[in-house]
């Protein structure tokens, strides 16, 4: 057994004879096992202290889904982590005995301590993907027959508990609350990936087009972080994209020409030449020049190229006219076409939360054997 | 210590002021640099969102261009770090995968061996804390920053997700911006954007959310009186300096704060005159800084 501090941010839902309402802080001290769990420590501070203290939970297990916090400002679920390591985590800066500290998540509106609002948040964007089956109205006489290496695919997307942690972690969210964020967008790419769902093209076309949608995600990796169930969220967005971009889904985002620019420009130059990726993903090609929407962002564009100019950034003759970016030397330019050609035609996408590694099966294999040798 | 060298495509693109203060801080470190100059862009994420495999096969030639060398590989931005460690860890995984990918590069005698002769790939932070070390790093130092506030911002690729990024060895590498500050004499900021996104990979998707990261986290720095920043990042200093005034204008305040390079913080302690470390490059001015350590030393 060992004592803990949980600090934890409450919030009141209204004015009471101890304050207004609004946030504020209050430290629990809790006895336990460093094995058990913020969650435990949270149910015992309810039980022995405050029994007013709002926490969501159900099965202590991270099956459920019920229980999302920050727990020393990362969004996770309480009963997925145990004490003595949240402990750990919040002395490794400073040292000493500072308190475990929980927070209600992020991104949602707290209704009272540490229990969030998911419904107008979470829930609302989710159903903006519209999160369900679209086959073609013509049910089999029996069940519909799918590949396993179809269902293999979308494994990751349907193990998804609907915590919320990853909403809450969400970086672009924060800055665009309309973003449609981590957890929905991993389940639009569960049916975009089902070969039953005969809606695939729109579903791509729709979330491309949107401002908030895959385009605005940063790629920051936060919601892999938090993700208690290897969802990897941003993977799920970055499949959307590549989907996107196979069908040649051409949006007003610039997210498509963004990538098609960058990864040609590497093609012939090797390296990045900034100012045609700039140029080419804000208006491609000669006709993408005569737009007005290439015209508005080459113009947004201009202040940031004349101060870079005056400051000396770009002042050489490479940065300042897209296109005469040095290639690589030699044969090494011949060496990275090769590569594209064949890169090209193959396309292998290894996804090693399917496959696993190689240690990993060679464990595997050798666990029957150290059975045997037990017995 | 000699090392093979990936200078990456931003810090000779729009940022040469890194490039040229790492040669600098190299050279005052002991550190010998061979620059991988047939090396290829590490493709930044975009590249795999396109065709993961082509990224792997890129960043893969990579790896073995510096294992030609028989050197350690050193880079000197955090989304490199991030898109190669992405690459690697499905290259080491994957024996079969590797084979495939390997093909690619035979062509021109090429070959990436998991793991050969312990290879490593290590940003310049992860090198100088791990490799260098802190007590080497404190005897360099002859004008220590004394009086200095800097803020860390780490950039997403040098953080997460911490399995791909060798936490496991190294658990602290989230809080290495902050022992070399300390180590240079300075006075870290804490604050709360310090490892959060700078939103540049979609400044020419969605700019304003782009912008918007960028400025609320340069505001919040202010806010806790940092005299600067200080990244490893190129691609975020990319909108945290060169977008700065453009950030202002999305979050409607004024800005105005100075962003470092490392090698820039690291040489402005070991005694080089900001005009060598390419300071006056600076979209936001560094004037505050150079006038706070003449303060200091005066």
């Amino acid at each position: 057994m060992a004592d803990y501090t949980l600090r934890v941010r409450r919030q009141k839902p209204e004015a009471d004879d101890r304050g207004p309402a609004g946030p504020y802080w209050e430290d629990f001290e809790v006895d336990l096992d460093p094995t058990l769990s913020v969650l435990d420590g949270l149910l015992q501070a309810k039980d022995r202290q405050d029994g007013s203290l709002a926490v969501r939970c159900s099965c202590r297990a991270a099956i459920c889904g019920s229980c999302g916090v920050k727990v020393n400002g990362q969004s996770t679920l309480a009963c997925k982590t145990q004490l003595g390591e949240a402990s750990e985590a919040a002395n490794r800066l400073n040292g000493g005995s500072e308190p475990i500290v929980v927070e209600p998540m992020e991104n949602m509106p707290v209704i009272k301590d540490l229990v969030t609002d998911m419904e107008s948040t979470h829930w609302k964007k989710m159903r903006r993907v519209t999160p369900w089956l679209l086959d073609d109205g013509n049910p089999p006489e029996r069940e519909r027959v799918v590949p396993h290496e179809n269902m293999v695919d979308i494994t990751q997307p349907i193990s998804c508990i609907q915590c919320g942690a990853c909403v809450s972690a969400c970086l672009s969210m924060e800055a665009d609350p309309d973003f449609i964020g981590p957890a929905a967008l991993a389940k639009a790419y569960r049916f975009v990936g089902d070969p039953r769902d005969v809606e695939t093209d729109e579903r791509l076309y729709d979330l491309a087009q949107d401002p908030h949608g895959i385009y605005d995600c940063t790629h920051c990796f936060s919601c892999i972080t938090a993700c208690p169930k290897g969802v990897d969220p941003m993977n799920q967005i970055m499949r959307l994209r590549r989907a996107a971009g196979e069908a040649e889904i051409v949006d007003k985002n610039n997210g498509h020409n963004h990538e098609v620019a960058f990864t040609k420009i590497i093609e012939k130059k090797g390296t990045l030449d900034e100012s045609l990726l700039l140029q080419e993903s804000l208006a491609p090609g000669i006709v993408g020049k005569m737009k007005p929407a290439g015209v508005k962002g080459l113009l947004e564009s201009l202040p940031t190229a004349i101060r870079g100019i005056k400051s000396g950034k770009m002042r050489s003759i490479s940065k300042l006219i897209p296109g005469i970016h040095p290639k690589l030397p030699g044969d090494a330019q011949d060496k990275v076409e090769k590569i594209y050609e064949r890169a090209e035609k193959s396309r292998w996408q290894l996804n090693l939360y399917i496959t696993g590694r190689d240690e990993d099966l060679t464990e595997a294999e050798e666990a029957p054997e150290q059975e045997e040798a037990k017995a | 210590m000699k090392l093979a060298y990936w200078p990456g495509c931003v810090s000779r693109g729009f940022t040469t002021e890194l490039h040229g203060s790492m040669a600098l801080v190299a050279e005052g470190l002991g550190i010998e640099l061979v620059t991988l100059d047939r090396a290829n862009c590490c493709g930044a994420g975009v590249i795999a969102e396109h065709n993961q495999e082509l990224a792997d096969t890129l960043n893969a030639r990579t790896f073995a261009l510096a294992q030609e060398t028989g050197l350690a590989m050193m880079n000197i931005c955090s989304t490199c770090q991030g898109a190669q460690s992405e690459c690697q860890e499905r290259l080491d995984a994957n024996a079969e995968y590797r084979k495939h990918i390997n093909e690619a590069l035979s062509g021109e005698g090429l070959e990436y061996v998991a793991g050969k002769d312990g290879f490593t790939n290590k940003n310049f932070l992860w090198l100088l804390v791990e490799d260098i070390g802190l007590d080497t790093l404190r005897d360099k130092v002859t004008r220590p920053l004394e009086g200095l506030r800097v803020g860390p911002f780490y950039g997403c690729y040098v953080l997460r997700p911490k399995d791909r990024l060798g936490y496991e060895d190294f658990p602290e590498r989230d809080i290495y911006l902050e022992k070399v500050i300390d180590a240079l004499g300075g006075t870290v900021v804490d604050y709360d954007g310090s490892r959060k996104c700078c939103g540049f990979p979609i400044i020419t998707m969605n700019r304003e959310t782009s912008l918007t990261q960028a400025g609320t986290h340069i505001g919040d720095a202010i806010d806790r009186g940092a005299d600067c920043l200080v990244t490893p990042c190129p691609l975020c200093h990319l909108n945290l300096d060169l977008q700065q005034p453009e950030a202002a204008k999305a979050v409607n305040r004024d800005l105005g704060l100075a962003v470092l390079h490392l090698p820039q913080l690291v040489g402005l302690a070991m005694g080089f005159e900001p005009a060598e470390l390419g300071m006056p490059r600076h979209i936001a001015s560094t004037d505050a800084v150079v006038e706070r350590l003449a303060a200091t030393t005066a």
